[in-house]
């Protein structure tokens, strides 16, 4: 194992969060307190409690994974991808390491910054809206495993993408409306029962669902159902990570 | 060629068949000796940048195999790895990282632990320690070459790839280069260049491999091939035919053209006596007048041209 070659990548990384703090930091925190102040304080007023739960307090799992998931991917994404553009990439290639250890570098990093941001939103959610923790291991299961699930699928894309406006194609027009869709601000028993049928197949669904559980003990899908579908989904990225190092599949010929 | 104890990269049979039939590296063989300056010689597109990627781990060949002070280079990559550094061709660095930064990933990437003494070492070596702290986006491109090679270096490397390090380099910059190339050979370093220019490959290689369309058309000891280069011909024109050489002229290494009205006379310039004026001599003895004299001289240019050109 190339401990040293995991940690340069890893520390280059967070270097380039550092660096881009203002994008990777402040911007999502200020837009989910965009969200708060709109939906929480602003129409939540107006909106009835869902299955006990304000729906300011609601908000707060659905916004957290709205934000892991488009962060991670675009992170991981935009990690991988980079080296490539530049063709930097090559120091990579020739170096004595690992897939694992490149998967475990540049993911690595990018769920360390998604779970940082993660924090943080809750933090400033603490100021919106009085936050509780049902089940602080299971919070942390999600929160672990859906950011580390979405780096990789940010991998994928970084590797898959041949220009910066790929890059942006899979949050922008995938992620975003599956995040929106799979009830991040709303509960899918509000929805008609066809639709509701429709959105079981939303993968975010489970995700969104089984963290809200975590702090409320309310779901829309069994908490059991959340915890095998992320394992699935983890498990389906790190197939595919592994195919395309074993392919060599658009970083080698 | 000499012992295998002193070879310490051995391409064998090293063919790549990309997915669209072109064929980058055809069947090469090449053994590369310890300690040695070797320049692979040829024009854009002849697979010396493919080699060596192979070599590097870059591009993964369709047939052969490549050891590395005898190992695989695919199945102890870890190993063979370790021993190399490259200095890719096109100026790839990041924009925001400072010099100091980027040679120090580079020696993580390749499992080395910390040690700002070694990069501190490396950097003053290059004439870089100054600009140590300068992100690699304010450096001149000569400059980005350097850090490229102090990249490069970063990990203490047995063997040091160049590709093209001197492309698009002016003149005293180019000469920059060699020095630095030079001081590293002293070192120890086993350096293997790419270059396109004749006179680059003669200046700093100890051998010069030629390659073309993916094939290597000959490796040979660069005095050997400048002694090739000092061979001469001089071409002398006869008023009237000769049915034969004359006996008297029979020391010389002389033929006789078809139409018998030309002789040409093979020689070596390097030679303290090449004998010119004994044989202008001994054709004045022997009554065999000339018409014209001119002599020719091929050059590595030109044996690079009709090397190519015969592969082609």
């Amino acid at each position: 194992m190339n401990i040293h070659a995991i940690s340069a990548i890893y520390r280059f990384e967070m270097n380039r969060m550092w660096r881009t703090m203002g994008q990777s930091i402040v911007s999502p925190v200020i837009s989910t307190s965009l969200y708060f102040i709109v939906f929480g304080a602003a129409i939540g007023q107006q909106m009835g409690a869902i299955d006990g739960v304000s729906y300011g307090a609601f908000l707060v799992p659905g916004l957290v994974m709205l934000s892991l998931l488009t962060q991670s991917v675009s992170n991981a994404a935009f990690g991988i991808y980079f080296p490539k553009f530049t063709g930097t990439i090559y120091e990579i290639l020739s170096a004595p390491v690992s897939a694992f250890e490149i998967v475990l570098g540049y993911v690595g990093a990018a769920a360390t910054k998604s779970l940082i941001l993660g924090i943080i939103i809750m933090l400033t959610a603490t100021l919106f809206v009085d936050l509780k923790i049902a089940h602080p291991f299971w919070m942390l299961f999600f929160l672990v495993l859906t950011a580390m699930t979405f780096s990789l699928l940010g991998f994928i894309i970084g590797i898959w993408a041949d220009g910066f406006d790929q890059l942006q194609i899979v949050p922008l027009l995938i992620i975003t409306p599956l995040t929106f869709l799979g009830g991040s601000f709303y509960s899918i028993k509000m929805l008609p029962e066809f639709w509701q049928t429709v959105t079981l197949a939303n993968p975010v669904l489970y995700l969104v669902s089984g963290f809200r559980w975590s702090f409320y003990e309310i779901s829309d899908v069994s908490p059991q159902i959340s915890i095998a579908m992320i394992l699935v989904f983890l498990g389906i990225c790190t197939g595919i990570v592994y195919w395309i190092f074993k392919t060599g599949y658009r970083i080698k010929s | 060629m000499t012992d295998n104890a002193d070879i310490l990269i051995d391409i064998k049979n090293i063919t790549k068949k990309y997915d669209n039939g072109f064929t980058a590296l055809d069947d090469v063989n090449l053994q590369i000796k310890k300690g040695e300056i070797i320049a692979l010689l040829g024009p854009n597109g002849a697979g010396k940048t493919t080699l060596i990627s192979t070599v590097c781990g870059i591009i993964t060949p369709t047939s052969g195999t490549i050891s590395v002070g005898g190992l695989d280079t695919i199945k102890d990559y870890r190993d063979t790895r370790k021993m190399i550094g490259l200095v890719p061709q096109e100026l790839t660095t990041d924009a925001f990282e400072t010099v100091f930064d980027t040679v120090s990933f580079t020696r993580g990437l390749f499992g080395k632990p910390r040690n700002p003494a070694v990069i501190e070492k490396i950097l003053k070596d290059l004439s870089l320690w100054d600009k140590k702290d300068n992100k690699l986006r304010e450096l001149s491109g000569g400059m980005k070459r350097r850090v490229l090679i102090a990249k490069a270096l970063s990990h203490e490397p047995d063997i040091l790839f160049l590709d093209e390090p001197t492309a698009g380099v002016d003149v005293e910059l180019r000469k920059d280069m060699w020095n630095v190339m030079r001081k590293l050979s002293q070192t120890g370093v086993t350096i293997i260049l790419t270059t396109h220019y004749i006179e680059e490959a003669e200046e700093m290689a100890d051998r010069i491999g030629v390659i073309s369309k993916g094939r290597i058309l000959l490796v040979e000891q660069t005095s050997e091939l400048m002694r090739k280069l000092g061979h001469k011909e001089m071409l002398i024109e006869i008023s009237e035919p000769l049915s034969a050489l004359p006996a008297s002229l029979s020391d010389f290494d002389l033929t006789l053209s078809d139409d018998r009205k030309l002789i040409t006379y093979s020689y070596n310039a390097s030679h303290e006596h090449p004998g010119i004026t004994r044989l202008l001599k001994a054709l004045i003895d022997a009554d065999i007048r000339t018409t014209d004299i001119s002599t020719k001289q091929s050059s590595l240019e030109d044996i690079f041209v009709n090397l190519v050109r015969d592969a082609a």
